[in-house]
């Protein structure tokens, strides 16, 4: 099993392994990350990726297929522009994580900080605990699932994302209204929690969405902007 | 009948002329501020306002069409394993797919690779015929992340982060309605035909400290093969290209304010930023007091027109510059055999700026896919290589004039300047004088 101990190698030497054919279907550890940034950035390979310790920025970012666990903290950006695969913090991450996200699962076991999930475009992200301020701004496909509570302004000027929040909502942005959850909406959650590996009943979450009044610019709707 | 007026009686407002009255009665009709395409359309000192000394008994100058003048540039010197070598310092500035037809972008490509230079992908991704036509392809990397993605990016030739641009430093766009096709739409991640605002910061950093961390992981992503270029809208142009230098750049890209835009409002085109003469010069002086003029390339645009333009941009110390509208131009943008089209539409060959509107006689600022089959990607492509041609045949015969053999060698000793304020902006003494103000105790 390829081990890198971030004491001694660079963050660079593993990335270009990540990288590299020969970590296709290969399991890595990596010890002592230190908080260190870019960790396991760019794997595009079916790589599992076993991170022990806290990471710095963007770790995961632009993630494709490879499977990574971070045991421990992650620092700003996590998952950034994710396409693919699965990214799980088991414990807590800093703002932005999984912005402009593409596809993929990202689970966040502890609680995710401000602008989770800002500008995703397909990824599914699924946190344990609770989100900051202005998650889900812009947000463009996909689905966020918060098993605990979010802060102000959630799901400000989204399209055509769905957020479902089993907590309390401090309060929705710009054209975010709430939504029935009907039954395909809790068996997509349902299915979507079983994968991330929780078990809240579906039906104590609340759904979110787009009221689409401000997908075109009209001069009527000036005071929302 | 109502009596014959005589125009010489009439008294136009300077505050109040036609066209702000006009743009006052349609502010009251519509209820909207203006968009428009295009940079700033206000009179700024520009390089119209430096003139070469040319050769003279002190100087000695290179035979024209003889002596070799080089033209070459290398981008990204610094850090990448694979720089960008340019065949003449002019590369194409990026411009959307979404904003552009797919033919406009293809031909662009075409008369960039035909030259040996590079284009520019733009807000909205990289489409296959551009990156199919283009010899070296720069991926912009914008706030909206629209269609950025690893596998793209890792076909990319340079990487451009996107922290502004000339005609609206600190503002977004709204790519229209109208022009999202089912493609562009894909392409973005957004259903067809509602507005596309695309923000303006990144989602994942702030300031220059992240934004350091930032170019590392793009250079992680691309195992550190291809130049981190960061462009920059002409503002706070001194104290920008230092943050962006000491965040890792390989390229500084500083973009005036008469550069172009597919959409903005006009009282951002004209009123936000400054323009490029006297950005050009504190970006040079930024640079040169880190120590790193030449070490991190310079590439400057907005409102580049001629080879005068490119050869005084680079005697005042940029590497390159980069062209928009007039590329577009070249490739037919506002050609007179469309005057009864831009008249249907309410304008004039010369005059259409209306980009974001999608109706493009041409097929350039367009996504109709009839209008945008009028644009041959081939002819058009040719055109735009031979426009640049003119601008590096232009470019040579000035450095040759100045006596160099290469036009990286032009300096600004070698110009002078026709007004106080180009004077002052350049840092160029005033012709026939050797006063610069600021410089010499008054």
């Amino acid at each position: 099993m390829p081990s890198f101990d971030l004491q001694d190698a660079g963050v660079r030497e593993l990335n270009a392994y990540l990288h590299s054919d020969g970590s296709a279907d290969q399991a890595v550890t990596v010890e002592h990350p230190g908080g260190k940034h870019n960790v396991a950035a760019g794997a595009m390979h079916d790589t599992r990726v076993d991170i022990h310790g806290h990471v710095g920025y963007y770790c995961a970012g632009m993630n494709d297929r490879a499977l990574v666990t971070v045991h421990g903290n992650a620092g700003p950006g996590l998952a950034e522009n994710m396409m693919g695969g699965e990214v799980r913090v088991r414990g807590n991450a800093s703002q932005y994580c999984g912005a402009t996200a593409h596809g993929g699962l990202l689970v966040v076991e502890g609680d995710a900080a401000a602008r989770c999930g800002i500008s995703m475009k397909g990824v599914n992200i699924v946190v344990g605990g609770s989100i900051g301020h202005m998650s889900a701004f812009m947000a463009q496909s996909g689905i966020l699932v918060v098993c605990g509570d979010a802060g102000d302004s959630l799901g400000d000027s989204i399209y055509e994302a769905r957020i479902y929040v089993r907590g309390r909502v401090s309060g929705l942005g710009a054209d975010c209204i709430e939504k029935e959850l009907g039954e395909g909406h809790a068996a997509e959650l349902g299915a979507l929690l079983e994968r991330a590996g929780m078990d809240p009943d579906p039906s104590g979450f609340r759904r979110y969405g787009s009221a689409r009044q401000l997908y075109n610019f009209r001069i009527d709707n000036v005071s929302a902007y | 009948m109502a009596n014959k007026i005589d125009p010489s009686w009439l008294r136009e407002s300077a505050a109040f002329s036609r066209p702000v009255i006009r743009e006052i009665q349609r502010a009251a009709r519509e209820g909207i501020y203006d968009i428009r395409g295009g940079g700033a359309k206000r009179t700024v000192p520009t390089f119209d306002d430096l003139l070469f000394l040319g050769a003279s008994v002190s100087r000695y100058p290179l035979e024209g069409y003889r002596e070799k003048c080089d033209t070459g540039v290398t981008l990204g010197t610094r850090f990448a394993q694979k720089p960008l070598e340019l065949s003449i310092p002019i590369t194409i500035a990026g411009m959307s797919f979404g904003a552009l037809s797919a033919q406009a972008k293809e031909a662009l490509g075409r008369g960039a690779s035909e030259v040996g230079t590079s284009t520019t992908t733009g807000d909205g991704g990289m489409t296959p015929e551009e990156r199919g036509q283009s010899r070296y392809l720069v991926y912009q990397y914008l706030p909206s992340r629209y269609g950025m993605n690893p596998v793209d990016l890792r076909k990319a030739d340079a990487i451009e982060v996107v922290v502004g641009q000339g005609a609206k430093p600190g503002g977004g766009g709204m790519l229209l309605g109208q022009k999202i096709s089912d493609r562009v739409a894909g392409m973005r991640n957004l259903p067809q035909g509602i507005d596309q605002r695309s923000a303006c910061r990144h989602p994942d950093w702030t300031g220059p400290d992240d934004l350091e961390i930032k170019i590392l992981e793009l250079r992680e992503i691309t195992d550190w093969q291809v130049p981190v270029f960061v462009k920059v809208g002409a503002t706070r142009t001194f104290f920008d290209v230092q943050l962006a230098v000491k965040a890792g750049a390989d390229v500084v890209v500083v973009d005036g304010m008469q550069g172009g835009t597919a959409a903005t409002q006009d009282v951002f085109i004209e009123h936000v930023g400054i323009p490029t003469l006297p950005a050009t010069r504190l970006a040079v002086d930024a640079l040169k007091d880190l120590g790193m003029h030449r070490e991190v390339q310079l590439i400057v645009s907005g409102g580049i027109r001629s080879g005068a333009d490119v050869a005084k941009a680079l005697a005042l110390g940029a590497d390159a510059v980069s062209i928009g509208t007039a590329a577009l131009i070249a490739m037919g943008d506002n050609a007179p055999e469309y005057e009864e089209e831009y008249n249907r539409i309410g304008t004039s060959a010369g005059y259409y700026d209306d980009w974001q509107e999608g109706r493009d006689p041409t097929g350039i600022s367009t996504q109709d896919e009839a209008l945008g089959r009028r644009l041959d990607p081939v002819k058009a492509g040719h055109r735009l290589a031979n426009y640049l041609r003119v601008l590096t045949l232009e470019l040579q015969t000035l450095a040759r004039a100045a006596g160099k053999t290469d036009v990286h060698n032009l300096e600004p000793e070698d110009m002078v300047a026709l007004t106080v304020e180009a004077a002052a902006m350049a840092r160029i003494p005033l012709a026939g004088t050797d006063w610069i103000p600021g410089q010499g105790g008054f």
